[in-house]
């Protein structure tokens, strides 16, 4: 069944010139390759959002609470200060992502040349190769005066310890530059790769009609990688009200010095393994999802994200 | 360059709101009368008036053990005198600085039912959950020694007062390993070399500090940058930071002249540079600071630890002077820095063999006359003291000092089932590392320990 599956697979190639849109012939084969996928993702991904759900739900001894949990949470005295922390990182972190991964890209893709940019991509990228909490190690290195390699800077910045670069108003700076510095390269790679798919008939028409670079990058090229710009930013927003290694390595390595619930993400896990209250930690987990749903709501829907071309 | 993209978004909106009506209808009825979120009270449901039932034994399986690093080589001691035993150790952080891996793995054993270990080295605070059943129906970790586990003769031999974390219900859910009473541990040599007297009250301290500070600036006689200088100082102050009333009732009030006095006393020194507001085990300070220490007020474990191994200050230089007194005071306390116990599991199916760990661990003076801190149990505490090699490094006899501090531990300070350290570390540090006075801090360190406190289920009281 599998040979005669692939050699229909094989077959359809040829024919897709002929027909605009491939009907339903994906057949057997195509649910086969799926189907890792799928079974991991209800094992890992539906299953545990659906019982987190029921978890937010009830309380320990399983009785239905309504939305009592939710109430319960948000009234917690760490629940608004580490969405606040949250908000600010990820505000700071997307905008800085969306402006200078696009912004090098360009520059990576029109102003430079290949072989130079190909060594750009490479050694931005390999930051990303790192795992995260060993680049979190790394910057631990790398943010204390006493051992770092940057003292002079961080003590012309007028810190001169630890714990002074710790202060409570610099963490959402020190969790960008830890995301930025470990994610950025990555993207960059990614929206360079974008940004190759613009026709160079495109380019060629906009440098006719008299457009220099940047009026080129910035009314063709970026506009025609708008999708790829928020498929970025949905990630990395999911990724980012995600954040967790960091800050509970900083409040480790700096001996309690960063708050144990800075992060929703940290919050939810005090409330479970600190507290034994799983349910509560379930109703964060759920406003954590929400929120990531709604922001790729929006621009999944502002950006045509899923709307296929008409070619 | 406008995409199609905003002219459905007139379609998404509409989405959007009936799925908003659909939630806030759903929020109406769920409001309705639905149970309560809070979880279900727990000391209700395994008091102390039921007996223990320990589950099925076998003497012949192997007991798992955890210890901190620290302990390891005592462990081992036992597996040496005991070859016989059948232990599989495993070493942890044994919830050194507020740690709570433990009480994360118990609570996520208790949800599987299976997994705890036998055998645990633990801080004080971990009694607090440990005597408690993390949720209903879930059996408490700690088992309780004084039923047929551990004799009452030998529990009656340990330190005055320092089973006191270990009790709960009227029962004893460990037994204590070492105890860390405050003293004020100061350079000889230096203290000699400059003709000062070695203080015996607070008022005296604070004088040698500012003089300290302006005749030899960079010496230090203090820290209160660690996660545990808060016990140093207010707990030897008698300041009502953590005072259980009962087992449910925090009483926190900062504002009592017992704290007062130390944050002012403290205040003053830290403007003159005479205590440093950087951790003494924080990066880079042995490094940079180790050798400027002439006082710090701190656990019996300091000399070993402090300035020992972390200062690398000579030998014959360190001695260590009896806790510090308010003038007009009668009455001496101190603090205590830690001090593990060791707890066995209440799901252990070799009770036999994890308590004759435990008891050998901590009562047996071959065992703990080499012990790295000062044990708890007396007649261990007379033979580590008699250990020259426990003594040699020090510049004087330090066994009166140690014995005296040991029954001088204030017993207002308790264990809560939350760290002390959050609060001070995450709230205070902070603040006075960006140039805030002590004194200004308590009123925000103080709410932050009664949010921590009702978090963790307690009333809060401030008077």
């Amino acid at each position: 069944m599998t040979v005669l599956d692939t050699r229909h697979t094989t077959v359809s190639p040829s024919r897709r010139g002929l027909t605009p849109r491939r009907g339903g012939g994906g057949g057997a084969a195509g649910y086969l390759f799926v189907a890792g996928y799928t079974i991991l993702l209800l094992a890992f991904g539906v299953f545990p959002t659906g019982y987190s759900f029921y978890l937010a739900l009830t309380n320990d001894q399983g009785q239905f609470t309504g939305l009592n949990q939710f109430v319960k949470v948000i009234q917690d005295y760490r629940f608004v200060p580490a969405f606040t922390n949250i908000l600010v990182y990820l505000v700071m972190w997307l905008v800085l992502l969306v402006v200078l991964t696009v912004l090098v890209a360009v520059v990576l893709r029109s102003r430079m040349r290949p072989g130079l940019s190909a060594l750009f991509r490479f050694l931005y990228y390999i930051p990303g190769a790192l795992a995260g909490v060993a680049s979190v190690l790394v910057w631990l290195f790398m943010l204390d005066p006493d051992v770092s390699p940057a003292s002079w800077l961080l003590n012309s910045l007028g810190f001169h310890s630890f714990a002074a670069v710790l202060a409570p108003g610099n963490l959402p700076v020190i969790f960008v530059l830890i995301a930025f510095w470990t994610g950025a390269g990555g993207w960059m790679v990614v929206m360079y790769g974008a940004l190759n798919n613009i026709p160079d008939e495109v380019l060629e028409a906009a440098k006719m009609d008299g457009a220099g670079p940047w009026k080129t990058a910035w009314h063709i090229q970026i506009p025609m990688i708008r999708q790829w710009i928020a498929y970025m930013t949905i990630l990395a927003f999911a990724a980012g009200t995600q954040l967790f290694v960091e800050p509970q390595l900083l409040q480790t390595a700096s001996l309690g010095r960063v708050s144990p619930t800075w992060s929703p993400n940290q919050l939810a896990y005090v409330f479970a393994f600190q507290q034994g209250d799983f349910n509560g930690a379930a109703a964060i987990s759920v406003f954590l999802l929400a929120l990531g749903l709604i922001c790729a709501g929006l621009l999944v829907t502002r950006s045509n994200l899923f709307t296929l071309d008409e070619k | 360059m406008r995409s199609p993209g905003f002219l459905k978004s007139g379609t998404g909106r509409r989405t959007a709101r009936n799925a908003a009506a659909v939630l806030s209808l759903c929020a109406v009825t769920a409001l309705a009368g639905c149970a309560s979120a809070t979880s279900s009270p727990s000391s209700t449901s395994s008091g102390g008036g039921t007996a223990f039932k320990p589950v099925k034994q076998d003497n012949a399986s192997q007991i798992t053990v955890w210890t901190d690093s620290t302990r390891l080589p005592q462990v081992q001691a036992y597996q040496k005198a005991n070859p016989g035993a059948k232990l599989n150790v495993v070493t942890y952080d044994g919830s050194a600085d507020g740690s709570t891996y433990l009480q994360t793995k118990v609570q996520l054993f208790d949800r599987t039912g299976k997994g705890w270990p036998d055998v645990v080295f633990g801080s004080p605070t971990d009694v607090t959950w440990a005597s408690q059943p993390t949720k209903p129906n879930a059996i408490p970790f700690a088992a309780p020694l004084d039923q047929n586990l551990v004799p009452q003769a030998t529990l009656d031999n340990f330190a005055k007062g320092s089973l006191a974390p270990c009790q709960f219900n009227g029962h004893t859910y460990c037994v204590r390993n070492d105890i860390a009473q405050v003293v004020l541990w100061y350079n000889k040599s230096l203290m000699e070399k400059w003709h000062y007297q070695v203080p015996t009250t607070w008022e005296q301290y604070q004088a040698l500090g500012l003089k300290v500070a302006k005749e030899h600036p960079g010496y230090l006689v203090g820290s209160v940058g660690d996660t545990n200088s808060q016990e140093s100082y207010f707990w030897s102050s008698q300041c009502p930071a953590f005072q259980l009333t009962n087992p449910t009732t925090l009483r926190t009030n900062l504002q009592d002249p017992n704290c007062t006095r130390m944050s002012k006393l403290l205040d003053s020194l830290i403007s003159a540079k005479a205590v440093s507001t950087q951790g003494f085990f924080s990066q880079g300070f042995a490094k940079n600071s180790g050798s400027k220490v002439l006082m710090a007020n701190g656990p019996s474990w300091y000399g070993q630890y402090l300035f020992n191994t972390a200062f690398k200050t000579p030998a014959k230089q360190i001695t260590a002077a009896a806790p510090l007194t308010w003038s007009g005071e009668s009455t001496a306390a101190t603090g205590n820095v830690g001090g593990g116990v060791w707890m066995v599991s209440s799901h252990s199916a070799n009770l036999k063999a994890a308590t004759d760990l435990t008891t050998w661990l901590t009562t047996s003076t071959a065992n703990q006359s080499k012990a790295p801190t000062y044990p708890a149990y007396v007649p261990a505490a007379k033979a580590w003291l008699a250990n020259p090699t426990n003594s040699s490094y020090f510049a004087t006899d330090v066994s009166g000092v140690f014995q005296q501090a040991a029954n001088e531990v204030w017993t207002g300070w308790s264990n809560t089932k939350f760290s002390d350290a959050t609060a001070w570390s995450s709230v205070v540090l902070p603040a006075l590392t960006s140039g805030k006075s002590l004194t200004a801090t308590l009123p925000a360190w103080q709410s932050a320990i009664a949010d921590e406190a009702k978090a963790n289920g307690y009333a809060v009281t401030t008077k």
